[in-house]
């Protein structure tokens, strides 16, 4: 017998309708199973077993292409990233030109959400409002990555003392709630004189990262102790080097999932910080500014108030929905069957 | 359990100290001179400045100025706001206005939030399940100042239900309305959380076993389900007294109700260092304890949870 006759290339061993063919067993077997020609082949038996096994991520991808979910938040998100990247294309008018004959119109021909108190047309405002809101949002969230996962993945990596400083200082910063912190930075010299988008990004990430900085926490200690951390260490590699190549990828997904729902919050704190007149300056056009200016109106004229903070909305549930998608697909144990 | 709760008292130490200190700091760098804005920016005797900054520790440096604090603080003296009140007494005026709103919010969404958790996670899939979810998550998108100004405008003018503002001794009756909007985010959470809990215990095998001896189902929700699905959302609402406060900013500014939301928003705009960190105090204070609580009704849920 040749060494490298194994079952998959001895026809001998190979059970298919074909090879069956005209065989026909001498001894009397009584059977309780179905023959294999009336035997649909189960999924199970369908999977290709050459081909390289699926990553979670791979995994979660087939999982999120058919939940309609998934669908419908990513087109919104990308809807809403192409307004704020290229808000002439959605609307032609000006929305800085404003004339005071126009105040407090209804809508008209061009001007289908009707004017504000100063006259400028409010579907243009919502329009070019789109930008300074997703950009506090996406730009808050990477922040508040970045320092709340390198905070917890060091404290949950290297345990002892240096856990019980950055869980003390996280909550420090826990207990102070994200838009009372907010506001007494945007008191500080330096943010009063010089608003924009970044000093509210910068607000917001000082007293925003705690929350992921305890989820990477809790994702890295459930996987620092891992087989595979350990065989990688035993292949040489330096803790450090183990933490960045093998438990942070293997801890992202529940991270992805709370960053995705929190830069919908974030987006609400901007709105709010604008709205108590902390946020972003008058100069700068946002969903929360044009809701604050809108307020002393909103018993005479409610629909100024109302699309912006559609807008807003929108923006907001699609990133939830997004997050509530990612955590059904990254998470295989709770997925429906 | 008693070690436990000294420990966790203990750890109350640093964070308190080092919320105080943070929000001391940032106040101490928030610009303008308070004294300068207290006669209207117009010049004053170089006696009387130099008396009103001892009086407020403002010619000390930042430490000694917090150390002073602190010494005071050992005492109970609180300090002095700008306009010669003691803190104390301030504090004492608002917080239980802020207190009725807090607790009015927390128990409306522990109440309708796990009942309606429940019966949605019950009927997994069902209608009132996906109007419930689709609910919270409209009620989670929308600003919670936007959602006050809708109500503010449709309950209290237009429907002529409610006072749209609240009166100086905020009332019980008059602060249903702002409890609503402060807690309705905080309802949608709870209603999810639950939902989520419930529908993962519901397959458990002790469900089957309460069942399967003969158990009404009604005792076997109540009791077993709900009992072992209620740790994450007590946490929650644990974690989301802290959070009640710093909505109860917004809130409080829309309803115009005098409680401490409202204290805190005009001290830190006028740089008051001693109100905003009394009263940030004992939010910290309020927010650890909160937890406390929630670790001690852990073992409550759940008794193989045990403290040493």
């Amino acid at each position: 017998m040749s060494e490298n006759l194994t079952p998959e290339n001895d026809p001998a061993a190979r059970v298919t309708p074909a090879s069956r063919q005209g065989k026909t067993s001498t001894r009397f077997i009584e059977h309780f199973v179905a023959p294999l020609e009336e035997t649909p082949l189960a999924a199970v038996d369908k999977v290709d077993e050459e081909a390289a096994p699926l990553s979670l991520w791979a995994d979660a991808w087939r999982n999120l292409r058919k939940q309609p979910l998934f669908i419908i938040s990513a087109l919104l998100i990308i809807l809403v990233v192409v307004v704020a990247v290229v808000p002439q294309w959605f609307a032609s008018v000006d929305p800085t030109s404003c004339t005071l004959d126009d105040s407090a119109e209804g809508a008209r021909a061009g001007h289908p959400l009707g004017f504000t108190l100063q006259g400028c047309d409010v579907y243009a405002r919502v329009i070019y409002g789109t930008r300074a809101s997703l950009m506090v949002g996406i730009f808050t969230t990477l922040g508040v990555l970045v320092i709340g996962g390198i905070m917890g993945a060091l404290a949950g990596y290297y345990g002892g003392w240096l856990d019980t400083i950055l869980a003390r200082l996280g909550d420090i910063f826990f207990a102070l709630p994200l838009i009372l912190g907010a506001i007494v930075i945007n008191q500080l010299p330096a943010f009063r004189d010089n608003r924009s988008v970044w000093t509210v990004v910068v607000a917001l990430v000082a007293f925003g990262w705690p929350q992921i900085a305890r989820i990477t926490r809790g994702a890295v200690l459930e996987n620092r102790n891992a087989d595979f951390v350990t065989a990688s260490k035993a292949l040489g590699l330096t803790p450090f080097r183990a933490l960045v190549k093998h438990v942070i990828p293997n801890s992202l997904a529940p991270i992805i999932v709370v960053a995705s729902i929190s830069l919908g919050t974030f987006i609400v704190a901007e709105a709010t910080l604008s709205f108590l007149g902390l946020g972003l300056p008058q100069s700068v056009m946002s969903w929360g500014n044009d809701i604050a200016a809108a307020q002393p109106q909103v018993r005479n004229n409610p629909g100024v108030l109302l699309w912006p903070a559609v807008a807003l909305s929108i923006t907001v549930l699609s990133f939830i929905m997004l997050g509530d998608a990612l955590r059904d697909a990254l998470d295989p144990k709770a997925r429906k069957r | 359990m008693v070690m436990f709760t000294i420990r966790r008292f203990l750890q109350l130490i640093p964070v308190f100290f080092g919320a105080t200190l943070l929000v001391y700091f940032l106040v101490f760098a928030t610009p303008g001179d308070p004294i300068a804005a207290l006669s209207g920016g117009k010049p004053m005797a170089p006696a009387v400045e130099a008396a009103l900054r001892a009086q407020y520790n403002l010619d000390q440096p930042f430490w000694m100025q917090y150390f002073l604090y602190l010494k005071n603080l050992v005492t109970l003296n609180l300090g002095q706001t700008f306009s010669g009140q003691e803190v104390a007494d301030v504090i004492a005026r608002a917080y239980p206005v802020t207190a009725r709103l807090a607790i009015m919010a927390l128990a409306f969404e522990a109440f309708f939030g796990i009942l309606f958790g429940v019966i949605a996670g019950l009927r997994k899939g069902k209608l009132f399940d996906s109007t419930v979810l689709v609910a919270s998550l409209v009620v989670i998108a929308v600003p919670t100042f936007v959602l006050g100004f809708v109500l503010q405008l449709v309950v209290g003018v237009k429907l002529g239900w409610a006072r749209p503002t609240v009166s100086g001794t905020a009332p019980w009756n008059e602060l249903i309305l702002p409890a609503l909007v402060l807690g309705l985010v905080s309802l949608a959470y709870v209603i999810r959380l639950t939902r989520a809990s419930i529908s993962e215990n519901m397959n458990a095998d002790y469900v089957r076993t309460a069942t399967a001896k003969g158990l009404s189902r009604r005792r076997v929700v109540v009791v077993h389900i709900l009992r072992n699905s209620l740790i994450p959302v007590v946490t929650f609402l644990g974690a989301d007294l802290g959070g009640l406060m710093g909505g109860a900013i917004v809130t409080e500014g829309i309803f115009n109700v005098p409680g401490v939301g409202n204290l805190l928003f005009q001290a830190i705009k006028k740089g008051e260092s001693a109100t905003v960190v009394a009263v940030v105090g004992i939010l910290v204070i309020v927010f650890v304890v909160a937890n406390l609580v929630v670790d001690l009704l852990y073992a409550w849920l759940d008794p193989r949870i045990r403290y040493v």
